[in-house]
């Protein structure tokens, strides 16, 4: 075999039946990989989700729709928008960190890029640090930041520029916060790895072709760095869909984003056919939003000046 | 889009002055550059030639000094506003656009109607024969194609003055030979003022009008590729374009010096007592019988055939002088011969 894949390296490859065989033998562990820990997975998840909840939490495998028509709100007291509005706040919050992540990560990549060597090389250390610390703890430590006894807010209460009262933890505010440190590295990395061996003669040539700022950056960076913003955005956007840790810890019970619900059906309600039904709707949403940035990406990539 | 601005002709730069931290990159350059010249900056890696031309392109801040285009204070202008276009040394031509669109950047970035870009680009990439190109991107092209886009590019937008910045190091040899040729057609068609940055001296005689020789930051000779390459001024020069011997003399006020070839007559007097001559191979006369001035008594040694010329080490006194010859004149090794070194080419060099 050693010998076959020699010949291809070195393009004396014959037929192509040769080239497909060997091309199907190399990806054989890829899909092995994409079949055991995606396809089956899903597929499982889809068969559940049309059963039905038995008695004392097991499943009847009956085939129904009652799981969907629960989740876009048909319950037993009329329609509700409880679902709904669970989804629409998670693509919301999800949107937001992305947003936030690339706002901060894009200057911050550039910025790091900028440094010289060492300095680079640290920097990237500390962006990557607080990943090293479990995501539980992490979030724990917002909780005592955030909270009403966090020195901060001691400080502004004894100058008596806040009330009593005043907390940022739990609420939304600090489930967002929460969310976007824990995204940001995902974010900066992918896009450092662009920022770094940016072509700036590219840049010098928009501006020697009388090109703006926007122009420049139309044309002579983002062309460039368009692989780094499309994975970043990815890597930030489809874990801040499936999020729960950060939302159920520092949200109170006041912010319930879709994982949460799912985490709640598989949990406590032991009501695993409708967790799985609302964590179809999540692989789907992963799914079209991964559609759409991509072809969002290939779009700018192919433009037209 | 701001407007770019208007200035026309002669370039005049005046104590152009610049350093990156300790180091002094340029030191006071001054020239003045007539409208239409093809002008090289040459020297080597380090001269500040290329850092001269990134002031002028506005990719650079000079620390002191000025320069004008007609009326125009250039330095006073971001780079998207000098009526002046790059041809960059790696071409940076945009990866994500066709030829054609490459090739419009310019006249897009400015308020020109589409008929007159389509107008305008077609004329520029028949100019620079690459019209069968206009719908290939950039990865479709070989490194010739991509440095005529590169200039396309530039040209399109008729600058007052095109910036070259090694536009041919990426090329081989004979690509090099041709597109030398081309540059030159292009600048007198275009009529536009060019200063073109080498470390080429082959490339700098074959295309300038006039030839700037670079040392460390400060202009070593100033003059048309003949004067430069027929009458060095310096050591640095001498040796920089082509080969020349150096023959190191004493001088008492006269036109004769004394060197250890022995005494030789020289057409203009020495400002030094004790400095350098040089003198090019091809200008040496190999004779069987000592000349009537400047006979140098020498050895053959060791000799190379290039095909249109020989090229032969000849031990004069203490030296090894290269000499080259004619072809059809055949020496042997270890043959005695006369080297006449005639007095209006041996050059007395100011340092």
């Amino acid at each position: 075999m050693a010998g076959k894949l020699l010949e291809i390296h070195e393009g004396k490859a014959t037929t192509r039946g040769k080239m497909v065989r060997a091309g199907l033998f190399l990806s054989v562990p890829a899909l092995g990989w994409l079949g055991a820990f995606l396809a089956l997975p899903c597929a499982a998840l889809a068969v559940l989700a049309f059963a039905r909840r038995g008695a004392y939490g097991s499943v009847d495998w009956a085939f129904s729709f009652d799981n969907f028509r629960r989740f876009v709100g048909f319950g037993l007291f009329g329609w509700s928008s409880d679902n709904l509005l669970i989804l629409l706040r998670s693509a919301g919050f999800a949107a937001l960190t992305t947003a936030l992540c690339l706002g901060i990560g894009l200057p911050m990549a550039f910025w790091i890029a900028d440094r010289p060597k060492r300095s680079r090389l640290v920097l990237l250390a500390l962006v990557s640090a607080p990943s090293c610390i479990n995501l539980v703890i992490r979030t724990y430590a917002w909780m005592l930041l955030l909270g009403s006894q966090s020195p901060p807010l001691r400080l502004l209460r004894a100058l008596g520029m806040v009330g009593p009262d005043a907390s940022l933890y739990p609420g939304a505010l600090a489930v967002q916060l929460g969310m976007v440190s824990c995204m940001l590295p995902f974010a900066v990395l992918p896009l450092y790895a662009s920022t770094e061996r940016l072509n700036w003669s590219l840049v010098e040539a928009a501006r020697d072709l009388y090109a703006g700022s926007l122009r420049t950056f139309r044309h002579g960076i983002l062309p460039q760095i368009l692989p780094g913003l499309v994975a970043s955005l990815v890597m930030t956007a489809v874990p801040s869909l499936g999020m729960f840790v950060v939302s159920d810890l520092l949200g109170g019970a006041r912010v319930m984003l879709i994982g949460n619900l799912v985490q709640q059906q598989f949990g406590m309600a032991s009501d695993w056919p409708f967790g799985a039904m609302a964590g179809l709707v999540l692989v789907l949403g992963s799914l079209i939003s991964l559609a759409v940035l991509s072809r969002w990406g290939s779009r700018i990539a192919g433009g037209q000046a | 889009m701001g407007q770019v601005a208007e200035g026309s002709g002669d370039l005049q730069v005046e104590g152009l002055t610049k350093s990156f931290g300790e180091q002094d990159v340029l030191h006071g350059i001054s020239l003045d550059i007539a409208d239409g010249q093809f002008v090289t900056l040459l020297g080597p890696s380090g001269c500040g030639k290329t850092t001269f031309l990134r002031i002028l392109a506005g990719f650079e801040t000079a620390d002191k000094g000025t320069a004008r285009l007609g009326t125009l204070d250039l330095l006073a202008l971001p780079p998207h506003r000098r009526p002046v276009n790059t041809v960059f040394q790696n071409y940076a031509i945009f990866p994500h656009l066709s030829v054609f669109e490459n090739v419009a950047f310019g006249l897009r970035s400015g308020k020109s109607s589409e008929d007159e870009i389509c107008r305008r680009v077609g004329e520029m990439l028949e100019l620079t024969k690459i019209e069968d190109l206009s719908a290939r991107h950039p990865q479709e092209l070989s490194g010739g194609q991509r440095q005529r886009v590169a200039l396309a590019r530039a040209l399109v937008n008729e600058p007052e003055v095109l910036l070259l910045d090694e536009p041919m190091s990426a090329l081989d040899a004979h690509l090099r030979h041709d597109l030398q040729m081309e540059l030159r057609r292009i600048q007198h068609e275009a009529g536009i003022t060019f200063i073109l940055v080498t470390h080429d001296q082959d490339e700098a005689i074959a295309v300038s009008d006039r030839i700037l020789v670079m040392n460390e930051g400060r202009i070593e000779q100033d003059g048309t590729a003949e004067t430069v390459y027929e009458r060095p001024v310096s050591r640095f020069v001498a040796q920089f374009l082509g080969r020349a011997n150096l023959i190191s003399a004493r001088a008492e006020g006269t036109l004769e010096v004394a060197t250890d070839l022995g005494a030789l007559r020289v057409g203009q007097l020495p400002a030094w007592s004790s400095g350098t001559l040089a003198i090019r191979p091809e200008d040496i006369e190999v004779r069987s019988e000592a000349p009537a001035v400047n006979g140098v008594p020498g050895v053959v040694g060791e000799r190379l055939f290039r095909g249109d010329h020989w090229e032969l080490s000849v031990q004069a006194g203490s030296q090894d002088l290269r000499v080259i010859v004619e072809p059809d004149q055949y020496h042997k090794e270890g043959q005695q011969v006369w080297l006449e070194m005639p007095v209006d080419d041996l050059l007395v060099l100011r340092d």
